[in-house]
């Protein structure tokens, strides 16, 4: 299967790049890590007219921490995220989440933001994004910082413009007290999750996100859930969502994932919180 | 002379040099002359259509497109393939006229390159008028299924029934009848290398030269032939010199063969064809799907004394060549390792929308014994005995033992093989670690499986499926010759070619172990040549790798060639040594007489003395060049008049026993042990063997958990990538014990018998037999249908917890596409709405990038639009309707959509509802159905890309209507229930 | 940078097992088509060309990449190394090939040169990696002829005589 023919840019700065992207409009994308795209690309299921490389773009891949964000510039591999010395401290959710994306082959050329712009439902990085309130920042004309529910907008549809890449995305840093837990059922490991969740515990507040059910991440909080009461919301929470019976699992399956993952993720997160 | 077992288990592997090292060379690596083109194929996306036009204009002037075929050219240079029983279809490598199976080759495209040619596939218009899919095996035999093909009046390809002993008179006195009915999936053991052919033409006198990962058997040469009209002496097919696995599938690149082929002769330029994973899965080949009930007649003891076999077998579109060898195969092993007597068989061959099916690895046996198996653990559970008693009971115990269908088993001792694997297996652990394991509520189960797997197939168990009368109109067919030459070179070397095509199990190391056995050399001192050339070498219509032949046949002529070579070199000796032949003693690469060592001439010297000095030879010899053997088995006859077959000629035994566990979080299958017991007859080289039995075993654990190939209700086929077809790696095998005994079989000159495709026969049934154990607490007795995934499982788990109140499920529960709902409120009036939905231009202007609208009547509007969801968007043809008009309430819309991502249909109900302000709420309901690559390859987005591209279409209509006032858009609802 | 037109070739510069190469491609052209086709590296297999068999891997610059999801030109002026460079000198193999010919860790070899890619990358940069980081870099491949398990124990003897040559080195 081989791709159908399209330009090439290599951008030497993010002006380059966007300056590329504005002027080709619809049909440019931005390739960095490629593992999402040249994919598509090979099955002709996208056919953009340009791809701008935006991986040889200057401080691209320094990660940084910012007014207490983690801040991961577009050429960020995921690799390159996953092995950071202090990623356990600074955002363990991430920590959690990275092994289960791809494998080890995939996450060496992967792109953070990458993984991001694709949209995917069932990505890791994005439930962690908005698991854990992160932002989206855009670079076109001029430069927007989106909140992640808000970036992601459908199934692989995003709120960025045709002119405009992301430019970082930035994961706020953990506080005291917090605990955080991550858990995933696919069809084999390092396949597309057919539920993920995320945790989040602070005191008794409880923050739960769903991957892989519905088009989009979905976040639920709860200012206090006891033990007794975590089976019934978890139930609320699976019957609420928008499961669907495909190829791999049915839509049942999926209400019960969410429902015992639910429960075991909830479980350990509070376990790390205390 | 015997064959030194102990050394040859460390010896490494002659192949592996050049497999490690990178520079073995495999089909795309072959060097190929200046000028060849590059094909590229342009498939059905339907799974059943007429194909009305196809319009190839624009692809032939795409600079580097040398030529596009379809079905009507090829059919001027090549006559249908074969069909393996008498009936009239056709069945040609490409389609002509009438698409039957989603991936069916429609045209070819040849061109400077690969990426060229897939150019021009996008350029080629096919019309289709897409036919009713016939999908399911029962369904098509159904009295108002369509008719795939209109030579025929139904999809019956072949019925046969068979009746051995007096299998009525066995149930009448039978105290119980027990029964299962199984339905087994599709599923292929995917070689990581696909198929590739490089094929030339030369009209003036040499005809075909083929090179392709072929595997045999070579008895489809001469259908290959046959199919191209030439005699066999103008088709030259060669093999390259490595081949990237293949399990049986390759020997269904024939059909590609022969397309290849026959279009280099029309281009008149060779052509290269490098198959891709998406085809590959699609349309390379299936194993058969079928549908079994068999029943028991049985003893209160559980001691079976008939069987009833009925089966539906399905074979995809066409019943061609190899088939219906699938279903015939294991003719000779219907009762399996059980003494049955009295045996009754019902056997239909349906034809379905599906991919063609052929050679996979247990070729038969995965679906034998799934339904023979689980049959034997339902007899335990129904009469509540162990269900190791009722295996022990019922297994053959003295041999050689001819089954009730005319197959002799060797050798074996099936008792001996049982005892020792659950005392070595430690099969009483086991049990406890399942009694523990339940006692803490865990979900674990156990499950057995017996099985006696052939090997060395009798090429005449095909003619079974024909009556008597029918075989005996066409002539006996029988046998299963093995050949192999062995040649001397002017310095003595040896070199040994054998025809057994190998891809990757070591056939050279093998050989060459055996050859310089015999013949007192070093291993790496003999040459072994795997490729194979129908112009040169000694070949038979058995030659090839499958049905596990290589230990036991293969090596018997090898075995022959090396003796009898032997035999005139000692000749040769002893005139020079002036001795006795039979004191001749072949060591260290030198010969001397037995006892005197010292007085020894070289090897090398003795098998160059015919090339050098012939007058040196005794008087009534030969010189000895080259010594070609055949092999033949006189035990492999022809069927008899009473349909009794000695289907294979060895038999090996496999008793299997594992532990398994579902996930209490998960809900996946975990294996937790797994215990295989062979008996393969004598083992030539343990270190293969046991390569042999892992790969199978991983193979079948993918087809027990994993694998399937999936089609939707209107036949598209879902499966299309690694992602949807899930191949198990590393972290999803469990670990395996592996024991032995070894009964060698009498029948082979190396005493070996077949290893190769025993595991995935046992191993899909042992497994599913444990889950149904563990689910058998809770849930009784179950079916199961493979492959057992945890969405599966659940349906047996505890009932969902109940929906809170006021649920409404997101989309309408019944139709069988992708269904789904939606509102908008936009503010305009409902009549406003009903005018621009009325309007076919406005229609069509309001879908991105639509133009060339047309109205071939008023209620109908045809355009070109993109459509699409994020990165992934495709030019389509759309056809829409309007009917059941109530104006300004409700209508529905019927569309349809075809584009080269794929195509699309569905009806939505549309009703407006005026509201208080003046506006209007937007509501409608859909089921769709999507089929093509976008099926195949984005399976898991479907449901919600049909969502997104349906929304966009009302989103659009809305705006429309109401003004670009984006307020109103962001009040669209996906999901209707308000929110 | 200039931007490179689909239908023409483009001159790309990278280095291929340590020798700088020189050769043209469009922009479309995959790397493993590239190392295969136009440089004549064979030894680097394609079995499926989207990304999840693990046929195709080679090493790029520091890391792993999948040869099939990387375009030629993202390859211009980097460092690939494909099997070809595993074996010290022509007709000898490598500690880890070794193994794998000990422990009959191939058979048809087809899915073998992306998996040594792996796992020789593995024991270079983390020379104490033990079971579960091989079986790790290993979930990364798919194979059809082993069962994997000769693999996993091949490799985990040649991570120990890899281990012991540093000692003694």
């Amino acid at each position: 299967m081989k791709p159908a023919p399209f330009d090439y840019l290599r951008a030497g700065t993010v002006q380059e790049a966007q300056a590329a992207l504005a002027a080709e409009g619809e049909g440019a994308r931005v390739i960095a890590g490629g593992q999402s795209l040249v994919a598509m690309l090979n099955m002709r299921l996208a056919r953009p007219t340009l791809l701008v490389d935006v991986m040889h773009v200057a401080g691209g891949a320094e990660i940084r921490v910012e007014r207490g964000q983690l801040v991961v510039p577009f050429a960020v591999r995921q690799a390159a995220l996953l092995n950071r010395r202090d990623l356990l401290s600074e955002v363990p959710l991430l920590a959690a989440a990275l092994p289960w994306v791809g494998h080890v082959q995939t996450r060496a050329r992967g792109t953070v933001c990458g993984s991001v712009a694709h949209a995917d439902p069932s990505a890791e990085i994005a439930l962690a994004l908005v698991a854990l309130d992160g932002r989206v920042h855009l670079r076109g004309r001029g430069a927007r910082r989106l909140p992640a529910a808000e970036f992601f907008t459908g199934m692989m549809q995003t709120a960025a413009r045709p002119d405009e890449m992301i430019e970082a995305v930035s994961f706020p840093l953990s506080q005291e007290g917090t605990g955080h837990a991550f858990n995933e059922v696919g069809i084999r490991h390092g396949d597309f999750a057919i539920v993920s969740v995320a945790a989040i515990a602070t005191g008794d507040r409880l923050r739960l996100a769903i991957g892989g059910v519905n088009d989009t991440p979905l976040v639920r909080d709860w200012s206090s859930l006891d033990e007794r009461q975590v089976d019934d919301a978890l139930n609320d929470l699976a019957w609420s969502l928008d499961a669907r019976n495909d190829l791999h699992a049915t839509a049942r399956y999926r209400r019960d994932l969410v429902r015992r993952l639910g429960r075991k993720t909830i479980k350990e997160a509070r376990q790390c919180a205390a | 002379m015997a064959f030194d077992t102990k050394t040859a288990d460390v010896e490494e592997r002659i192949e592996d040099g050049a497999l490690l090292s990178g520079s073995a060379q495999f089909i795309d690596d072959l060097p190929f002359a200046v000028g060849t083109l590059h094909a590229a194929i342009l498939r059905a996306p339907h799974a059943h259509a007429s194909i009305v036009s196809i319009d190839s204009s624009r692809a032939r002037a795409l600079p580097g497109v040398a030529a596009v075929i379809d079905g009507t050219a090829l059919a001027k240079v090549s006559e249908p393939l074969m069909v393996g029983v008498k009936i009239p279809i056709k069945c040609w490598p490409m389609a002509v006229d009438r698409a039957r199976y989603v991936g069916e080759p429609v045209v070819v495209v040849l061109a400077e390159d690969r990426y060229v040619a897939e150019d021009a596939l996008d350029l080629i218009e096919v019309n289709y008028t897409p036919l009713p899919p016939v999908i399911d095996p029962e369904a098509a035999l159904d009295m108002n299924a369509y008719v795939l093909h209109e030579e025929l009046e139904n999809n019956l390809g072949s019925e046969r029934t068979f009746r051995y002993g007096d299998p009525e008179s066995a149930r009448e006195a039978a105290p119980r009848c027990i029964a299962v009915k199984v339905r087994y999936p599709r599923n292929s053991c995917t070689p990581m290398e696909t198929y590739g052919v490089l094929a030339e033409y030369d009209p003036h006198g040499t005809g075909y030269d083929i090179q392709a990962n072929f595997q045999g058997p070579f008895s489809i040469h001469p259908v290959i032939a046959r199919a191209l009209k030439v005699p066999g002496s103008k088709l030259r097919l060669r093999t390259p010199p490595n081949s990237g696995g293949s399990f049986g599938v390759k020997q269904g690149v024939f059909p590609y063969i022969v397309l290849m082929a026959a279009c280099a002769r029309i281009a008149a330029r060779p052509v290269k064809w490098i198959e891709d994973r998406l085809e590959h899965l699609t349309a390379s080949v299936s194993a058969t799907n079928r549908v079994v009930e068999l029943q028991a007649a049985v003893e209160p003891d559980g001691r079976v004394t008939a069987l009833f076999w009925d089966q539906i077998e399905d074979v995809g579109a066409y019943l061609r060549a190899p088939e219906p060898a699938t279903l015939y195969r294991m003719h000779g092993n219907l009762c399996g390792a059980y003494d049955i007597a009295n045996l009754s068989v019902r056997n239909r061959i349906v034809m379905t929308n599906k991919t063609p099916t052929g050679l996979n690895r247990g070729f038969g046996g995965p679906q034998i014994y799934y339904a023979l198996e689980r049959l034997m653990q339902r007899i335990a559970q129904e009469l509540e005995l162990d269900p190791l008693d009722v295996i022990r009971r019922n297994l053959i115990s003295s041999f050689p033992y001819r089954t009730a269908s005319g197959t002799t088993y060797d050798s074996g001792d099936y008792v001996r093989a049982f005892d020792v694997a659950l005392n070595d297996g430690r099969y009483g652990e086991l049990l406890s670690r399942r009694d523990l394991a339940r006692a803490a509520g865990r979900i674990y189960g156990i499950g057995l499986t017996a099985a006696v797997e052939p090997s060395v197939s009798n090429m005449g168990y095909l003619s079974t499926a024909l009556t008597p009368a029918q075989r005996a109109k066409s002539g006996p067919k029988n046998g299963a010759h093995a050949a192999a030459t062995i040649s001397l070179d002017p310095v003595g070397s040896v070199t040994v070619q054998i025809d057994s095509v190998p891809q990757g199990q070591g056939h050279q190391t093998v050989a060459a172990k055996l050859v310089s056995g015999v013949l007192g050399l070093r291993s790496k001192d003999v040459r072994v040549v795997a490729e194979f050339d129908t112009a040169k070498d000694a070949w038979s219509i058995a030659a090839g790798n499958y049905s596990s032949r290589f230990a036991a046949s293969t090596l018997s002529a090898v075995q022959l060639a090396a003796d009898r070579l032997r035999h005139r070199l000692a000749r040769i000796a002893a005139g020079q040594l002036n001795g006795r032949p039979e004191d001749i003693v072949f060591a260290g690469g030198r010969v001397h007489l037995n006892g005197n060592p010292e007085a020894s001439i070289s090897f090398a010297r003795i098998a160059s003395a015919s090339h050098w000095a012939p007058g040196t030879l005794p008087d009534d010899m030969d010189p000895v060049v080259r010594e070609t053997a055949i092999w033949s088995p006189e035990e492999l006859a022809a069927p008899t008049g009473e349909d009794g077959i000695n289907s294979s000629l060895c038999h090996s035994f496999i008793f299997d026993f594992c532990g398994v566990e579902i996930d209490a979080v998960s809900g996946q299958v975990r294996v937790d042990r797994y215990v295989t017991m062979h008996d393969c007859g004598r083992v030539l080289h343990a270190g293969m063997v046991e390569g042999q039995i892992r790969g199978a075993f991983a193979q079948a654990i993918g087809a027990s958990l994993f694998e399937e190939f999936a089609y939707g209700p209107d036949g598209a086929f879902l499966a299309g990538t690694f992602a949807d077809y899930p191949v198990p790696t590393v972290l999803e095998i469990p670990t395996l014990d592996i024991l032995h005994i070894e009964t060698p079989s009498p029948l082979t000159l190396t005493g070996a018998k077949g290893v190769g495709e025993g595991n995935c026969m046992s191993t899909p049934v042992c497994v599913a037999n444990a889950v149904a154990d563990a689910l058998a607490p809770k849930c009784g007795a179950v079916d199961l249908v493979l492959p057992l995934t945890p969405a599966r499982i659940a349906e047996f788990l505890d009932a969902e917890p109940a929906a809170p109140e006021g649920y409404q499920p997101a989309a309408p529960t019944t139709g069988k596409g992708l269904t789904g709902r939606g509102r908008a409120k936009v503010s305009a009036s409902p009549q406003a709405i009903w005018d621009l939905l009325m309007d076919p231009e406005q229609l069509a202007a309001i879908i991105p990038g639509a133009h060339g609208v047309t109205q071939p009547s008023e209620d109908r509007f045809s355009a070109d639009v993109t459509l699409g969801v994020g990165p992934v968007k495709g030019r389509y043809k759309i056809d829409v309707a309007l009917s059941e008009l109530d104006p300004p309430s409700s209508a529905l819309l019927t569309g349809r959509a075809a584009g080269a991502l794929g195509m699309g249909e569905g009806t939505g109900h549309v009703s407006l509802t005026v509201l208080p302000d003046g506006g209007t709420e937007i509501a409608y309901e859909y089921e769709a159905r999507v089929g093509g690559k976008v099926a195949s390859v984005g399976g898991r987005l479907l449901d919600g890309a049909a969502r997104i591209v349906i929304g966009q279409f009302f989103t659009a209509l809305g705006r429309r209507a109401g003004g670009q006032r984006s307020l109103f858009a962001r009040l669209f609802v996906w999901i209707g229930d308000g929110k | 940078m200039r931007r490179l037109i689909a239908d023409q070739t483009h001159s790309i510069s990278l280095k291929l097992n340590g020798k700088p190469v020189h050769a043209e491609a469009e922009p479309r052209m995959l790397l493993s088509d590239f190392i295969r086709h136009v440089l004549g590296a064979k030894g680097t297999h394609v079995g499926c060309e989207h990304g999840v068999c693990g046929a195709c891997t080679v090493r790029m610059d520091d890391g792993l990449a999948r040869s099939c999801l990387t375009l030629a030109v993202q390859a211009d002026g980097a460092e690939i190394e494909t099997v070809e460079h595993l074996a010290p000198a022509p007709g000898s193999l490598s500690v880890l090939q070794n193994s794998f010919r000990r422990h009959h860790a191939l058979q048809c070899g087809f899915c073998t040169a992306g998996i040594l890619m792996s796992l020789d990358t593995l024991l270079h940069d983390h020379p104490e990696a033990g079971e579960t980081e091989i079986r790790d870099a290993l979930a990364g491949h798919l194979c059809r002829c082993t069962g994997y398990e000769p693999i996993v124990t091949a490799a985990m003897e040649a991570a120990k005589i890899l281990q012991k040559e540093r000692l003694n080195a």
